[in-house]
Protein backbone atom coordinates (compact mmCIF):
# COMPACT_ATOMS: atom_id res chain seq x y z
CA UNK A 1 0.00 0.00 0.00
CA UNK A 2 1.46 3.02 -0.98
CA UNK A 3 -0.63 6.08 -1.82
CA UNK A 4 2.57 8.48 -1.25
CA UNK A 5 2.98 11.42 -3.94
CA UNK A 6 6.85 11.42 -5.33
CA UNK A 7 6.74 14.80 -7.01
CA UNK A 8 9.44 15.18 -9.59
CA UNK A 9 12.37 17.73 -8.47
CA UNK A 10 11.02 19.68 -11.21
CA UNK A 11 8.01 20.93 -9.09
CA UNK A 12 10.73 22.31 -6.10
CA UNK A 13 13.11 24.01 -8.72
CA UNK A 14 10.44 25.48 -10.03
CA UNK A 15 8.74 26.75 -6.80
CA UNK A 16 12.20 27.70 -5.55
CA UNK A 17 12.47 29.76 -8.44
CA UNK A 18 9.47 32.11 -7.98
CA UNK A 19 10.19 32.13 -4.10
CA UNK A 20 13.65 33.90 -4.99
CA UNK A 21 11.79 36.07 -7.86
CA UNK A 22 8.91 36.98 -5.18
CA UNK A 23 11.62 37.74 -2.33
CA UNK A 24 13.35 39.92 -4.88
CA UNK A 25 9.84 41.57 -5.60
CA UNK A 26 8.74 42.90 -2.28
CA UNK A 27 12.66 43.40 -1.82
CA UNK A 28 12.33 46.06 -4.50
CA UNK A 29 8.95 47.24 -4.31
CA UNK A 30 9.41 48.37 -0.34
CA UNK A 31 11.34 51.10 -2.13
CA UNK A 32 8.89 53.01 -3.66
CA UNK A 33 6.26 55.01 -2.24
CA UNK A 34 3.14 53.27 -3.21
CA UNK A 35 1.04 54.81 0.85
CA UNK A 36 -0.87 51.73 2.27
CA UNK A 37 0.04 49.38 -0.88
CA UNK A 38 3.24 48.99 0.68
CA UNK A 39 1.97 46.95 3.49
CA UNK A 40 -0.88 45.07 1.20
CA UNK A 41 2.00 44.25 -1.23
CA UNK A 42 4.39 43.02 1.36
CA UNK A 43 1.86 41.08 2.87
CA UNK A 44 0.38 39.59 -0.01
CA UNK A 45 3.51 38.41 -1.61
CA UNK A 46 4.13 36.91 1.74
CA UNK A 47 1.05 34.98 2.10
CA UNK A 48 1.47 33.71 -1.54
CA UNK A 49 4.57 32.47 -0.93
CA UNK A 50 3.68 30.64 2.54
CA UNK A 51 1.05 29.08 0.34
CA UNK A 52 3.33 27.97 -2.01
CA UNK A 53 5.65 26.66 0.88
CA UNK A 54 2.62 25.25 2.45
CA UNK A 55 1.03 23.23 -0.84
CA UNK A 56 4.23 21.83 -2.40
CA UNK A 57 7.51 22.00 0.22
CA UNK A 58 5.04 20.93 2.74
CA UNK A 59 2.65 18.75 0.62
CA UNK A 60 -0.58 19.62 1.89
CA UNK A 61 -2.03 19.25 -1.45
CA UNK A 62 -1.50 15.80 -0.95
CA UNK A 63 -2.41 15.56 2.66
CA UNK A 64 -5.89 13.97 3.59
CA UNK A 65 -8.87 16.61 4.44
CA UNK A 66 -8.06 15.69 7.78
CA UNK A 67 -4.78 17.40 7.82
CA UNK A 68 -6.23 20.56 5.49
CA UNK A 69 -8.78 21.27 8.71
CA UNK A 70 -6.42 21.07 11.12
CA UNK A 71 -4.15 23.62 9.07
CA UNK A 72 -7.08 26.00 8.03
CA UNK A 73 -7.95 25.69 11.89
CA UNK A 74 -4.69 27.17 13.07
CA UNK A 75 -5.13 30.10 10.52
CA UNK A 76 -8.78 30.54 11.15
CA UNK A 77 -8.25 31.23 14.79
CA UNK A 78 -4.56 33.39 13.97
CA UNK A 79 -7.64 35.26 12.29
CA UNK A 80 -9.84 35.86 14.93
CA UNK A 81 -7.04 37.26 17.37
CA UNK A 82 -5.73 39.45 14.91
CA UNK A 83 -9.27 40.45 13.34
CA UNK A 84 -10.91 40.61 17.04
CA UNK A 85 -8.09 42.89 18.64
CA UNK A 86 -7.29 45.02 15.64
CA UNK A 87 -11.24 45.85 15.49
CA UNK A 88 -11.00 47.31 19.04
CA UNK A 89 -7.38 49.07 18.69
CA UNK A 90 -8.18 50.75 15.15
CA UNK A 91 -11.95 51.85 16.39
CA UNK A 92 -10.62 53.41 19.23
CA UNK A 93 -10.26 57.01 17.28
CA UNK A 94 -13.85 56.67 16.52
CA UNK A 95 -14.79 57.51 19.97
CA UNK A 96 -15.31 60.92 20.97
CA UNK B 1 -6.38 -7.32 6.75
CA UNK B 2 -2.73 -8.30 7.45
CA UNK B 3 -0.27 -6.51 5.60
CA UNK B 4 3.52 -7.48 5.06
CA UNK B 5 4.29 -4.17 5.80
CA UNK B 6 2.98 -5.40 9.41
CA UNK B 7 6.49 -6.71 9.89
CA UNK B 8 8.70 -3.66 9.04
CA UNK B 9 10.70 -3.14 12.52
CA UNK B 10 9.69 0.21 12.59
CA UNK B 11 6.17 0.09 12.43
CA UNK B 12 4.60 0.38 16.18
CA UNK B 13 2.51 -2.21 17.28
CA UNK B 14 -0.71 0.73 17.62
CA UNK B 15 -0.82 0.86 13.87
CA UNK B 16 -2.27 -1.00 11.48
CA UNK B 17 0.02 -0.33 8.93
CA UNK B 18 2.82 2.11 7.88
CA UNK B 19 0.61 4.40 5.85
CA UNK B 20 -1.79 4.47 8.87
CA UNK B 21 1.70 5.31 10.99
CA UNK B 22 2.52 7.92 8.65
CA UNK B 23 -1.17 9.77 8.38
CA UNK B 24 -1.11 10.01 12.13
CA UNK B 25 2.53 11.44 11.97
CA UNK B 26 1.93 13.85 10.04
CA UNK B 27 -1.37 14.72 11.23
CA UNK B 28 0.31 15.24 14.48
CA UNK B 29 2.64 17.38 13.08
CA UNK B 30 0.66 19.71 12.19
CA UNK B 31 -1.20 20.40 15.31
CA UNK B 32 1.34 20.99 16.77
CA UNK B 33 2.15 23.75 13.75
CA UNK B 34 -0.72 24.81 14.92
CA UNK B 35 0.32 25.76 17.90
CA UNK B 36 3.29 27.51 17.37
CA UNK B 37 1.32 29.40 14.68
CA UNK B 38 -0.75 31.17 17.90
CA UNK B 39 2.87 31.24 19.96
CA UNK B 40 4.39 33.11 16.74
CA UNK B 41 0.79 35.02 16.58
CA UNK B 42 0.94 36.86 20.01
CA UNK B 43 4.06 38.56 18.69
CA UNK B 44 2.59 39.51 15.27
CA UNK B 45 -0.47 40.65 16.92
CA UNK B 46 1.82 43.19 19.51
CA UNK B 47 3.27 43.85 16.40
CA UNK B 48 0.44 45.20 14.45
CA UNK B 49 -0.77 46.84 17.88
CA UNK B 50 2.44 48.84 18.41
CA UNK B 51 2.75 49.52 14.67
CA UNK B 52 -1.06 50.97 14.04
CA UNK B 53 -0.17 53.22 17.74
CA UNK B 54 3.39 54.35 16.83
CA UNK B 55 3.64 54.32 12.60
CA UNK B 56 6.69 56.88 12.36
CA UNK B 57 8.50 55.53 15.14
CA UNK B 58 8.25 51.85 13.11
CA UNK B 59 9.44 53.24 10.38
CA UNK B 60 12.43 55.41 11.00
CA UNK B 61 13.39 52.37 13.59
CA UNK B 62 13.18 49.79 10.61
CA UNK B 63 14.90 51.91 8.11
CA UNK B 64 18.26 51.47 11.09
CA UNK B 65 18.00 47.61 10.00
CA UNK B 66 20.45 46.34 7.79
CA UNK B 67 18.34 45.60 4.79
CA UNK B 68 21.01 43.86 2.64
CA UNK B 69 21.61 41.15 5.93
CA UNK B 70 17.87 40.58 5.96
CA UNK B 71 16.98 40.02 2.01
CA UNK B 72 19.97 37.50 1.85
CA UNK B 73 19.08 35.96 5.17
CA UNK B 74 15.35 35.01 3.26
CA UNK B 75 17.43 33.67 0.45
CA UNK B 76 19.66 31.66 2.26
CA UNK B 77 16.39 30.43 4.01
CA UNK B 78 14.57 29.71 0.77
CA UNK B 79 17.62 27.58 -0.53
CA UNK B 80 17.42 25.53 2.81
CA UNK B 81 13.71 25.04 2.20
CA UNK B 82 14.37 23.76 -0.98
CA UNK B 83 17.08 21.10 0.00
CA UNK B 84 15.18 20.30 2.51
CA UNK B 85 12.02 19.24 0.03
CA UNK B 86 14.35 17.02 -2.25
CA UNK B 87 15.62 15.41 1.44
CA UNK B 88 12.38 14.53 2.00
CA UNK B 89 12.02 13.43 -1.91
CA UNK B 90 15.40 11.29 -1.24
CA UNK B 91 13.86 9.64 1.66
CA UNK B 92 10.92 8.56 -0.67
CA UNK B 93 13.00 7.15 -3.14
CA UNK B 94 15.82 5.70 -0.64
CA UNK B 95 18.58 7.17 -2.10
CA UNK B 96 20.69 7.35 1.38
CA UNK B 97 23.80 9.17 0.40
CA UNK B 98 21.62 12.05 -1.64
CA UNK B 99 19.62 12.03 1.33
CA UNK B 100 22.33 12.82 3.92
CA UNK B 101 24.21 15.41 1.36
CA UNK B 102 20.72 16.98 1.21
CA UNK B 103 19.89 16.88 5.53
CA UNK B 104 24.05 18.47 6.05
CA UNK B 105 23.09 21.01 2.80
CA UNK B 106 20.04 22.05 4.71
CA UNK B 107 22.32 22.20 7.93
CA UNK B 108 25.05 24.39 6.44
CA UNK B 109 22.47 27.09 5.15
CA UNK B 110 20.71 27.25 8.50
CA UNK B 111 24.09 27.92 10.20
CA UNK B 112 24.82 30.53 7.25
CA UNK B 113 21.79 31.69 8.08
CA UNK B 114 22.10 32.17 12.34
CA UNK B 115 26.08 33.45 11.29
CA UNK B 116 24.69 36.46 9.50
CA UNK B 117 22.14 36.99 12.43
CA UNK B 118 24.76 36.69 14.52
CA UNK B 119 26.19 39.56 12.57
CA UNK B 120 23.18 41.43 12.43
CA UNK B 121 22.94 41.54 16.29
CA UNK B 122 26.48 42.32 17.00
CA UNK B 123 25.95 45.74 14.14
CA UNK B 124 23.36 46.55 16.16
CA UNK B 125 24.46 46.16 19.41
CA UNK B 126 27.52 48.26 18.38
CA UNK B 127 25.31 50.78 17.00
CA UNK B 128 23.25 51.45 20.34
CA UNK B 129 19.92 49.68 18.67
CA UNK B 130 20.04 47.37 22.15
CA UNK B 131 16.64 48.79 24.33
CA UNK B 132 17.61 49.88 27.79
CA UNK B 133 20.05 52.01 29.45
CA UNK B 134 22.21 52.13 26.76
CA UNK B 135 19.58 53.17 23.40
CA UNK B 136 20.65 56.32 21.40
CA UNK B 137 18.26 56.99 18.54
CA UNK B 138 16.61 60.57 17.51
CA UNK B 139 15.07 62.26 20.34
CA UNK B 140 11.62 62.19 18.50
CA UNK B 141 11.32 58.83 18.39
CA UNK B 142 13.53 57.89 21.11
CA UNK B 143 10.77 55.79 23.39
CA UNK B 144 8.61 54.27 20.52
CA UNK B 145 11.78 53.36 18.59
CA UNK B 146 13.15 50.62 21.42
CA UNK B 147 9.43 49.15 21.09
CA UNK B 148 10.25 48.85 17.70
CA UNK B 149 13.58 47.08 18.39
CA UNK B 150 12.27 44.84 21.27
CA UNK B 151 10.03 43.44 19.10
CA UNK B 152 12.92 42.83 16.22
CA UNK B 153 15.06 41.26 18.81
CA UNK B 154 12.69 39.06 20.23
CA UNK B 155 10.72 37.86 17.61
CA UNK B 156 13.88 37.56 15.64
CA UNK B 157 15.63 36.21 18.42
CA UNK B 158 12.33 33.10 19.04
CA UNK B 159 12.51 32.57 15.41
CA UNK B 160 16.56 32.06 15.91
CA UNK B 161 15.50 29.51 18.50
CA UNK B 162 13.47 27.55 16.48
CA UNK B 163 16.09 27.46 13.60
CA UNK B 164 18.69 26.31 16.43
CA UNK B 165 16.33 23.21 17.62
CA UNK B 166 16.36 22.68 13.73
CA UNK B 167 19.64 21.92 13.84
CA UNK B 168 19.55 19.74 16.33
CA UNK B 169 16.39 17.75 14.93
CA UNK B 170 18.60 17.77 11.55
CA UNK B 171 21.34 16.58 13.35
CA UNK B 172 19.57 13.75 14.42
CA UNK B 173 18.01 13.03 11.46
CA UNK B 174 21.57 12.66 9.57
CA UNK B 175 22.43 10.48 12.06
CA UNK B 176 19.15 7.74 11.65
CA UNK B 177 19.98 8.50 8.03
CA UNK B 178 23.35 7.28 8.10
CA UNK B 179 22.40 4.55 10.65
CA UNK B 180 19.67 2.80 8.42
CA UNK B 181 16.44 3.85 10.38
CA UNK B 182 15.41 6.08 7.61
CA UNK B 183 13.86 4.23 4.34
CA UNK B 184 11.73 4.38 1.38
CA UNK B 185 9.07 2.36 3.23
CA UNK B 186 9.54 4.41 7.27
CA UNK B 187 10.72 8.36 6.72
CA UNK B 188 8.31 9.55 8.51
CA UNK B 189 10.62 11.51 10.63
CA UNK B 190 12.33 13.25 7.87
CA UNK B 191 8.97 13.80 6.49
CA UNK B 192 7.42 15.87 9.92
CA UNK B 193 10.95 17.30 10.20
CA UNK B 194 10.96 19.28 6.79
CA UNK B 195 7.06 19.99 7.97
CA UNK B 196 9.08 21.57 10.73
CA UNK B 197 12.01 23.30 8.92
CA UNK B 198 9.58 25.04 6.69
CA UNK B 199 7.24 26.12 9.32
CA UNK B 200 10.09 28.12 10.53
CA UNK B 201 11.06 29.26 6.96
CA UNK B 202 7.16 30.43 6.37
CA UNK B 203 7.45 32.55 9.91
CA UNK B 204 10.96 34.15 8.52
CA UNK B 205 9.09 34.96 4.99
CA UNK B 206 6.21 37.25 6.94
CA UNK B 207 9.23 38.79 9.51
CA UNK B 208 11.44 39.87 7.06
CA UNK B 209 8.98 42.65 5.21
CA UNK B 210 6.65 43.66 8.56
CA UNK B 211 10.52 44.09 10.22
CA UNK B 212 13.09 45.24 7.52
CA UNK B 213 11.01 47.17 4.67
CA UNK B 214 8.44 48.84 6.04
CA UNK B 215 10.61 52.52 5.91
CA UNK B 216 12.64 51.81 2.66
CA UNK B 217 10.70 54.24 0.80
CA UNK B 218 10.22 57.24 2.71
CA UNK B 219 13.45 59.04 2.45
Amino acid sequence: MHTDHILPTRVYYTIFGILLLCTYLTWQIAYYDLGRLNTVAALGIAVFKAVLVVLFFMHAKYSTRLTWVVAAAGVFWLGILLALTMGDYLTRGWIN
Amino acid sequence: MPELAHHNPALAHQFENLAQQKEASTLGMWVFLVTEILFFGGLFLTYCVYRNSYADAFTAASRELIVWAGTTNTAVLITSSLTMALAVRAAQTGQRRLLMILLAATMALGCVFLGIKAFEYYAEYIAHHVPGAGFQFEAEHYRHAQIFFSLYFLMTGLHAVHMIIGLGIMAVMLWWSYRGIISAEYYNPIEISGLYWHFVDIVWIFLFPLLYLIGRHAH
